[in-house]
């Protein structure tokens, strides 16, 4: 990854669209910026802190979303172009903050929201489209369709949020924010950020500006519509609405984000460019409502190409309804005709699939005796469930949790939360996790179900989080549980990292975003205070952290946390950090199928270090894999995995 | 190919392999290289199940012309280079054609969970017939005699570009290996590179 910072004005570089996305923040003279990670969107923030000491930018990570827009708004209040990233999930924790921001307006330096989304859900537990959340309050949304536009529309969307004093979003996709491909850098800005000051409160020269409050709300509310109309009348003549194609159409594409590209390509893959076109719409909330009535006069057929909910489908057949006779022609194609679906990810093999149909054209990119082959081949192949990586902790917490329930034998179960943890729910963490919801869940639930012992309700009740997780979310729940006598035991798998993302630093971890030492929010301090019995265990000492369990278990109230401390294995590769053991199999000791384990270690445990060698049928070590944690020599009812240490 | 000379446009390259095996460091050293060479390319990888044991693939997208969207059109890609074979069967299914060229590490990397692996010469032989050219380069078994297995992708770049499918040339990726790796670990890369490209030759 380059250093955004010093990439040369006019040259081309290979930048993910999250690099360049964090170039327009620069660009755009941005003096402070803050994210929560949260993958599509990690990426953001560690360009913006690795640039942080060539350019005058405050850079953090907050421990969520809510605080990370507020922190953002707090330099926009003081005059200062601030900056904040989420995911879509993050959205929703910002909102109740955001809700209320659309009301006070922002302050004298413009702030921009960059979301990106997840079509497809590739790294999410929902798939939510996020642009919901610009027209629920009111506020300006652009979709950038490549990472070269990314950059330049996070700068103008500087312009945008300042010109009618709303925050503004940005929203990308998985596939613009992880795509790398071409882009050609701007100048950075060379003069100073302005001198922060939060406004005085009685300077009649600028009333507004002077508070930040949202009520009284009847005065604020009919100035945001007015605001709205503002931004739409600067969305008719933006830079990033174009249209490509002839001047009457036999079909028009309404496309918008990464879409526009899969409607290019599916048009010139089928021929149709001279019958198709597409409008590109970079500004789809509030919708430019001349420029698209303009083009559908041109045509009688329309096409909506956009990821997830019909956003833009449902806004052009509003504006098609208030336009009425003038309309009556308009056939309308996309969602909700079924010729896309509004969840998933697109592609141009979609938009293909879409226009063929529409247009009465047979496509086949393949022959038919190559399409039997790959039909074979398909069968041969198969699924590869994704797993925890070799060496890590949380199979250790989940193996010592499963055993130890086992052990208990009252039916106890695990609320389960977001982080690498959450495979607990499948194959990897044995099945030991039973709900999975939003940051912080496992243990709200945990809260709730701690006290139904009055209705019956007599299994053990655990609830496990992440480190990261448990600053951003999971401590309300905890002082919850607390305050009103719940009965559970929390897990803080403590691997000392937000792993799932990218091993970002958190409250826990003694470093800021931008490297330096920072006070560690300690967490067995913070649940002590709370009120709640802590324990840390090893989770690699089974023996003694299955104990722990049981102990805590069989307390018979209040609130247990066992903090399972183990570095992720993936941290400890980065601080070149050696194994603990070098591991092989006694293939005297190993049974095989005659064991009776019914292949224990790789078909139960299943570190993805261990194999069975194809040749003696026997348990095998994957030398290209094993981490050397020594774990699975631990689990081996035969003591045929044998660790000597290193 | 030479260096430079792109034979068809776009250009459709996959490398398909296993999270964690090192796709995007790969698809990132070709992606750099060729924008170096005034190339407009677009990089796709999977995200999400990367270090994590799921199948994943980067898609190359390479033009003279115009910056393409990231992903491959099914049946579309041009070659493929694949970490592990039943993960290059499976991009094969879905973007194979007469015309594929297949760059394949034959050793296995076999599914976790007690999935199993079907029989490897069925595999090859599906690999072969799909494809119009197939070489296989031992990279992993290579990389371990070097000592450590994480070399394996720096010979596979070698073995790529030593095959002549990419329009690259082994200097244009000298300088990023040396940016990529300072200090005294660029030796032991620059090695593994050579490797590659002495594996194909």
């Amino acid at each position: 990854m380059a250093n955004i910072a010093t990439l040369k004005p006019g040259s081309t570089c290979l930048l993910m669209g999250n690099e360049a996305v964090a170039r327009g923040v620069l660009e755009a003279g941005a003096g402070v910026a803050s994210g929560y990670p949260g993958s599509p969107s990690s990426e953001v923030i560690p360009a913006l802190a690795e640039a942080a000491s060539q350019t005058d930018i405050y850079v953090e990570w907050s421990t969520n979303e809510k605080v990370a827009v507020e922190v953002a708004a707090g330099g926009s209040f003081a005059g200062i172009r601030s900056f904040c990233v989420m995911k879509q999930n993050g959205a929703n924790v910002a909102a109740d903050f955001i809700v209320n921001l659309n009301m006070t307006g922002i302050g004298g330096g413009g702030l921009v929201i960059f979301i990106s989304d997840d079509p497809g859900g590739g790294t999410s537990n929902n798939e939510q489209d996020s642009r919901t959340i610009a027209k629920w309050i009111d506020n300006p949304l652009m979709e950038p369709s490549s990472a070269q536009e990314a950059k330049e529309m996070i700068k103008w969307a500087y312009e945008v949020s300042e010109a009618v004093n709303l925050l503004t979003f940005v929203r990308g996709v998985g596939r613009i924010s992880y795509t790398r491909s071409n882009v050609v850098p701007g100048e950075l800005p060379r003069k100073a950020q302005p001198e922060a000051v939060f406004p005085e409160i009685w300077d009649r020269n600028n009333p507004r500006k002077s508070r930040f409050t949202s009520g009284p709300f009847p005065v604020f509310h009919a100035p945001l519509h007015e605001k709205l109309e503002k931004a739409r009348e600067i969305f008719e003549t933006s830079p990033f609405n174009s249209y490509t194609g002839p001047e009457k159409p036999e079909l028009l594409i309404i496309a918008c984000g990464a879409s526009t590209s899969y409607c290019i390509e599916g048009v010139n893959e089928l021929n149709l460019e001279d019958r198709v076109s597409v409008l590109k719409l970079g500004t789809t909330w509030p919708l430019p409502e001349k420029l698209v009535a303009k083009h559908l006069k041109t045509t009688c057929k329309v096409l909506f190409v956009e990821e997830m909910d019909p956003f833009v489908e449902r806004s052009v057949m509003e504006l098609a309804a208030a336009l009425l006779p003038e309309t009556a022609h308009l056939t309308f194609f996309g969602a909700r005709s079924g010729h896309l679906t509004p969840y998933g990810e697109l592609s141009t093999d979609s938009v293909i699939g879409a226009l063929a149909d529409i247009m009465g054209i047979t496509y086949q990119p393949r022959d038919r005796a190559y399409e039997e082959m790959c039909v074979e081949a398909a069968a041969l192949v198969p699924g590869r469930p994704i797993n925890m990586c070799p060496g890590c902790p949380h199979r250790a917490t989940y193996w010592a949790v499963k055993n130890g329930l086992s052990l208990d034998g009252r039916n106890g179960f695990v609320c389960g939360d977001v982080g690498c943890y959450s495979m607990g729910f499948a194959g990897p963490g044995f099945y030991q996790a039973r709900t999975m919801h939003a940051m912080g869940s496992g243990t709200g639930l945990a809260s709730g179900l701690g006290k139904l012992g009055r209705f019956g309700l007599d299994q053990p009740v655990l609830a496990i989080c992440g480190d990261s997780t448990f600053y951003h979310a999971v401590m309300p729940a905890l002082a919850n549980g607390v305050y009103n006598n719940s009965n559970f035991t929390l897990l803080i798998a403590d691997n000392s990292a937000t792993a799932m993302t990218g091993f970002q630093p958190h409250p826990g971890t003694g470093q800021t975003a931008t490297g330096e030492p920072a006070k560690v929010v300690e967490l067995e301090a913070v649940c002590r205070a709370m009120g709640a019995t802590v324990e840390t265990c090893d989770p690699f000492d089974l023996p003694k952290t299955i104990d722990t369990l049981l102990k805590m278990m069989a307390e018979e109230s209040g609130v247990k946390v066992v903090i399972m401390r183990h570095m992720c294995q993936l941290v400890k590769g980065k601080r070149k950090i050696a194994p603990s053991w070098k591991m092989h199999v006694d293939g005297s000791k190993c049974l095989a199928d005659a064991c009776g384990c019914h292949r224990l270690c790789t078909r139960l445990f299943g570190c993805p270090g261990l194999m069975v060698d194809g040749e003696t049928g026997k348990a095998a070590i994957d030398e290209a894999l094993c981490a050397g944690c020594g774990l699975c020599a631990q689990i081996c009812p035969a003591h045929a995995i044998i660790g000597e240490e290193v | 190919m030479r260096p430079g000379k792109l034979e068809k446009e776009p250009y459709n390259v996959i490398i398909a392999g296993v999270g964690g095996q090192g796709n995007v460091l790969l698809s990132g050293f070709i992606g750099a290289a060729l924008v170096n060479e005034g190339f407009m390319v677009s990089v796709a990888d999977t995200f999400g199940v990367s270090q994590r044991g799921g199948s994943v693939a980067s898609h190359i997208k390479i033009s003279r012309k115009t910056l393409y969207s990231s992903v491959t059109l099914k049946g579309k890609a041009d070659l493929l280079i694949g970490m592990e074979p039943v993960e290059t069967l499976r991009s094969l299914a879905e973007f194979g054609n007469p015309g594929i060229i297949s760059i394949v590490n034959p050793r296995p990397f076999y599914p976790s969970g007690g999935v199993a692996y079907p029989d490897l010469g069925e595999v090859r032989r599906a690999i072969e017939r799909m494809s119009s050219r197939t070489s296989y380069v031992n990279v992993t078994e290579e990389a371990l005699k070097m000592g450590n297995p994480i070399y394996s992708n720096i010979i596979l770049l070698g073995a790529v570009i030593g095959a002549g499918v990419l329009p690259l040339g082994e200097e244009s990726i000298f300088p990023l290996l040396a940016e990529r790796f300072p200090g005294e670990i660029l030796e032991i890369n620059l090695r593994a590179f050579r490797k590659g490209i002495e594996l194909v030759s």
